[in-house]
């Protein structure tokens, strides 16, 4: 078992450099009409408590169901075969349904969605739905307060709303809302895209979690606001000590805010390492296509051939050996194991590109 | 685009839409063979006052009425009436109603606001209401029925049409027939009515059965066939002054009835989900 | 500001809709050669009394001339008198509105009450026994003729159990009106053995006539809810662990909603229709039933009043509508 290490620290806080989230060997399929999908197989990721985790790849390789099932919350048709994730030393597959949508969820892991536009229900002030928020997730609730079906009909504490209430005003103030006090009557549409992504951001850190999940958080945006998220969402997660998993397809933004990268394709991880060595000492042929199909000057752009593998019936061993050219026979028969560079650096490739230090 | 064969597999394929097409053929069979299977044929329209009000028995299937008549056949001839109205009158208002939903879709102008707003004042009472109004003042007859009916259901082929068009009016494919100059009537015939068949297809056959239903609701207040007919609705009304004793003589019409409709509106769902993949059975499409 | 506005098209809507409404019945009366008053006076009239009936009445004159007075007297609040009851048809139909609003009402609430929560249920456990049986019984409730359904309901519960009373608003003569709705009316004079026959009175016809409205609200809102949780907003609630119940009871529901009550409309005219032929069997002395009397006796005036009358209702519903989803939807869209 991998994870061997992870039980000795069962402990809530999580002191930095700790590991706070292991994704061990995590398989999940979807059954679909056409047959089984397997979009994640055998997923490996580990995330430091205070880091910043870049999880990299094209769209449909499984970013967002990792996300999903760290969360809990897979689609109906999805079931995770084979795997384990481990929290603070929990393992949250283990944990029941129901103590997991009340503990975990919203709470210690919180997320940042893709769509600012749509994530907000566009029939609610925003005060509403972060008064909502706050009255099952405020980390000033008290454990047993109203749960389950009593939950419903519970009125929310007076004195802890009044608490909650100072502190989504101090979190507006920190995502930089230009009037905290206006903001809370207000609906979702009367706020633009930057705005409502800093309210995700606020929703996201109030609850004060361990660990955010922000998948492609900027994808909606425009360029230019892009740049001021990111950076807003960098300090406050530095400054109080989250992690982050930032899922994204761009190399470029992922390079401005994480510590270190993981890339995944078509459903495996095949490269992780810190931010410095990923862009300057790129191992697996898949990473290497990556960085060339970003545009430099002086050099031609360079696409990755072929296209990527149909889930329901992918490749075997390393799924990227159709499009790689450095692949050989092993590649088609058995998934390279994880190799350790030093220093975090781990890449899962027979032949790796050795690239100048 | 799917052929028809598709469709067809796809229809059968799916135990509701199957259900509702074979309730739909049986009725259609039942209506043109009534004669043959009719077991009392002569016993529909004549008078035979020794067998007056019987239960359902072997020789009565499903027992006789008060002028002594075979229910079991007057209701296989009542498919006949049925059928007719139904197909006749929503026939009608297909003719009447999709034209002119294509006129007001196409032409965004004053014609196509003033067609539309002409069909929105059908519109404004239930189609009953405005129903009885008609066939109480032209009297009643199965052709006044029919009438009232289609007069008062091509509003809504209109308002189908009419939003339909109006969505393909700028979809790329017709903003370039336009371009390429290809006359009006043509892109309208060969273009837009293609695309917006299906959900006509979808509406007709739930408007049959809606219109069914009105019918009857006529021939139950007396404004549809005259007396003898074996029309449904009116058979129920006849029925009435004979409960509970003889219950028979109301249950069989509106078993019936409800047969039809249930048919119309099962495979009506059944090819709003085949033909027309974006709604998923929500519309009850009135 | 909005909803004013609102208010005022609808309302500026309404008086030519109406109008054309009187025109379409006119003309359709007259295109085709049947004759009303040969009607109206019977088989056994001479034709000298045919022909005094009709200048009595005013057809003798040409017809876009008799559509003016109609117009003018409509303009006066005059729907004409009833040849049968000789009184002004809209004192007959303002009579009899409260019974019809009663059963309605009754009608609404109970196809509203159980048919959202049914169409939740349907649209939690999509394509599941639950979703296929409520389907058929969805699709049945549409397909049953009203007037058949309540001869049906009266032949077990009436007739053969006599759990339930078989006709009419209650027991014995009716009693003096105070808002004419007898539920209130038993209500404020404390009278609740009258309230108990009120309600007993009430049930079968208000079941029968919420029959297809349920149906309806059962399919919309499962269609509703079906599209909301496709929106982001719920997948990002589950992923914030707001309790599941409350994001399908509170948030999605709010936003199936909004499109619901357009359907309302709709809904109401389902009742409407279906208040004319059930209000027959149950005699219930509302305006269907009035309407009903008024074709058994060719009473002309009678029916035409009734058509407008039933537009006018059915114009002030909509406008609610309209209102009510301004209030839903803040946003002045469609969610």
């Amino acid at each position: 078992m991998a994870c061997a290490t992870c039980l000795t620290h069962g402990s809530d806080v999580a002191t930095p450099g700790d590991k706070l989230l292991e994704v061990d060997h995590l398989c999940v399929t979807f059954a679909t009409e056409a047959g089984a999908a397997k979009v994640l197989d055998g997923v490996n990721l580990t995330i430091r408590a205070g880091e910043i985790m870049g999880l990299v790849g094209e769209s449909g390789c499984g970013k967002t169901t990792l996300a999903n099932t760290i969360l809990g919350i897979l689609a109906g048709n999805a079931r995770a075969e084979a795997g384990r994730v481990w929290f603070a030393g929990e393992d949250l597959f283990a944990l029941p349904q129901r103590r997991m949508a009340r503990d975990v969820r919203g709470r210690r892991i919180t997320f940042i969605p893709q769509d600012p536009f749509g994530s907000f229900n566009p029939l609610f002030s925003v005060g509403a739905q972060t008064r909502e928020l706050m009255k099952w997730k405020s980390p000033r609730r008290a454990p047993g307060e109203h749960q389950g079906l009593a939950g419903f009909f519970a009125r929310y504490p007076r004195a802890r709303r009044r608490a909650d209430a100072e502190a989504i005003v101090q979190m507006l103030r920190s995502v930089q809302m230009p009037d905290p006090a206006a903001t809370a009557g207000k609906l979702p549409h009367e706020f633009s895209g930057g705005q409502r992504q800093r309210l995700m951001i606020a929703l996201a850190l109030l609850p004060q979690p361990q660990l955010v999940i922000a998948d492609e958080p900027t994808t909606a945006l425009d360029v230019t606001i892009q740049a001021q998220i990111l950076k807003l969402l960098k300090q406050l997660a530095k400054s109080r000590g989250i992690s982050v998993l930032f899922t994204t397809h761009d190399l470029g933004t992922a390079y401005e805010i994480c510590d270190r990268i993981t890339v995944m394709y078509a459903g495996q991880e095949v490269e992780s390492a810190p931010v410095a060595d990923f862009f300057g000492r790129p191992q697996h042929p898949y990473t290497v296509r990556l960085l060339e199909s970003l545009p430099r000057p002086g050099r031609e752009l360079r696409e990755i051939g072929g296209e990527i593998p149909r889930l329901i019936d992918p490749p075997s061993g390393c799924r990227f050996h159709p499009r790689c050219a450095r692949a050989s026979e092993i590649c088609r028969k058995e998934r390279p194991p994880a190799t350790s560079l030093g220093g975090g650096h781990e890449v899962r490739c027979y032949h790796p590109v050795e690239t100048p230090p | 685009m799917r052929t028809a064969r598709d469709i067809a597999l796809k229809l059968i394929g799916d135990p509701s839409a199957a259900l509702g097409l074979l309730i739909i053929v049986a009725l259609v069979a039942v209506a043109v063979l009534a004669p043959l299977i009719a077991t009392h044929p002569e016993a529909v329209w004549d008078m035979n006052p020794r067998d007056r009000l019987l239960p359902p028995s072997e020789t009565y299937l499903f027992g006789t009425d008060r002028m002594g008549a075979d229910i079991f056949s007057r209701i296989l001839f009542g498919a006949r009436i049925t059928l007719t109205i139904a197909i006749v009158a929503v026939g009608a208002a297909l003719m009447i109603g999709v034209p002119i939903g294509l006129i007001s879709g196409w032409c965004g102008n004053w014609l196509g606001e003033a067609l539309l707003r002409v069909s929105d004042i059908f519109l404004a009472v239930p189609q009953i209401v405005l129903a009885i109004a008609i066939s109480q003042t032209l009297g009643p007859s199965i052709e006044n029925v029919i009438l009232a009916l289609s007069v008062t259901y091509w509003p809504w082929f209109t308002r189908l049409v009419h939003a339909e068009v109006r969505a393909l009016r700028h979809e790329t494919f017709i903003e370039a027939a336009i371009a390429l100059g290809v006359p009006t009537w043509r892109i309208v015939l060969l273009h837009v009515l293609p695309s917006v068949l299906s959900p006509i297809i979808v509406r007709t056959s739930i408007g049959m059965g809606f219109t069914i239903l009105t019918a009857s609701a006529l021939g139950f207040l007396g404004l549809g066939a005259p007396p003898p007919a074996p029309e449904w609705g009116r058979m129920i009304s006849e029925a009435r002054e004979f409960l509970p004793e003889a219950w028979w003589s109301a249950l069989a019409p509106g078993l019936a009835i409800f047969l039809v409709v249930m048919g119309f509106n099962l495979l009506g769902d059944g090819l709003r989900d085949v033909l027309d993949p974006r709604i998923r059975r929500g519309n009850p499409g009135r | 500001m909005r909803i004013a506005a609102l208010i005022l098209v609808r309302v500026a809507w309404l008086a030519p809709t109406l109008a054309g409404l009187v025109a379409i019945v006119f003309v359709i009366s007259r295109v085709i050669p049947s004759d009303p008053v040969a009607l109206l006076a019977g088989e056994t009239a001479s034709r000298a009394q045919i022909e005094l009936l009709r200048q009595k009445l005013g057809l003798d004159r040409p017809l876009p001339r008799q559509l003016l007075d109609y117009y003018g007297q409509l303009a006066r609040g005059d729907l004409g008198t009833s040849l049968f009851t000789t009184r002004a048809v809209w004192d007959d139909l303002s009579a009899r509105l409260p019974a019809t609003m009663e059963l309605t009402i009754a009608a609404m609430i109970l196809a509203v009450a159980l048919g959202i929560p049914l169409g939740v249920v349907a649209a939690l456990y999509r394509n599941r026994p639950t979703d296929h049986a409520l389907r058929v019984v969805s699709v049945a409730g549409l397909a049953l003729a009203s007037f058949w359904l309540a001869l049906m309901l009266q032949l077990f519960f009436a007739m053969d159990l006599r759990w339930l009373p078989l006709q009419a608003r209650i027991t014995g003569f009716p009693p003096p009106p105070i808002t004419g709705f007898y539920v209130i009316d038993a209500v404020l004079e404390g009278n609740f053995k009258r309230l108990g026959d009120v309600f007993a009175h009430l049930i079968l016809p208000a079941v029968t006539l919420a029959i297809p409205a349920l149906a309806t609200v059962v399919r919309f809102t499962r269609a509703g809810v079906l599209e909301t949780l496709q929106r982001p907003f719920v997948t990002y609630q589950r992923a914030m662990g707001i309790p599941a119940g409350l994001i399908v009871w509170k948030y999605v529901l709010r936003n199936s909603l909004v499109s619901t009550v357009t359907q309302i409309g709709l809904l109401f005219g389902i009742l409407l229709a279906g208040a004319v032929v059930i209000e027959t069997v149950f005699q219930w002395p509302g305006i269907g039933a009035y309407a009903f009397e008024a074709i058994l006796h060719s009473d002309y005036a009678a029916v035409m009043g009734f058509t407008v009358y039933a537009g006018v209702v059915f114009g002030i519903v909509n406008l609610i509508v309209d209102i009510l989803h301004a209030v839903l939807d803040p946003r002045g869209t469609a969610a």
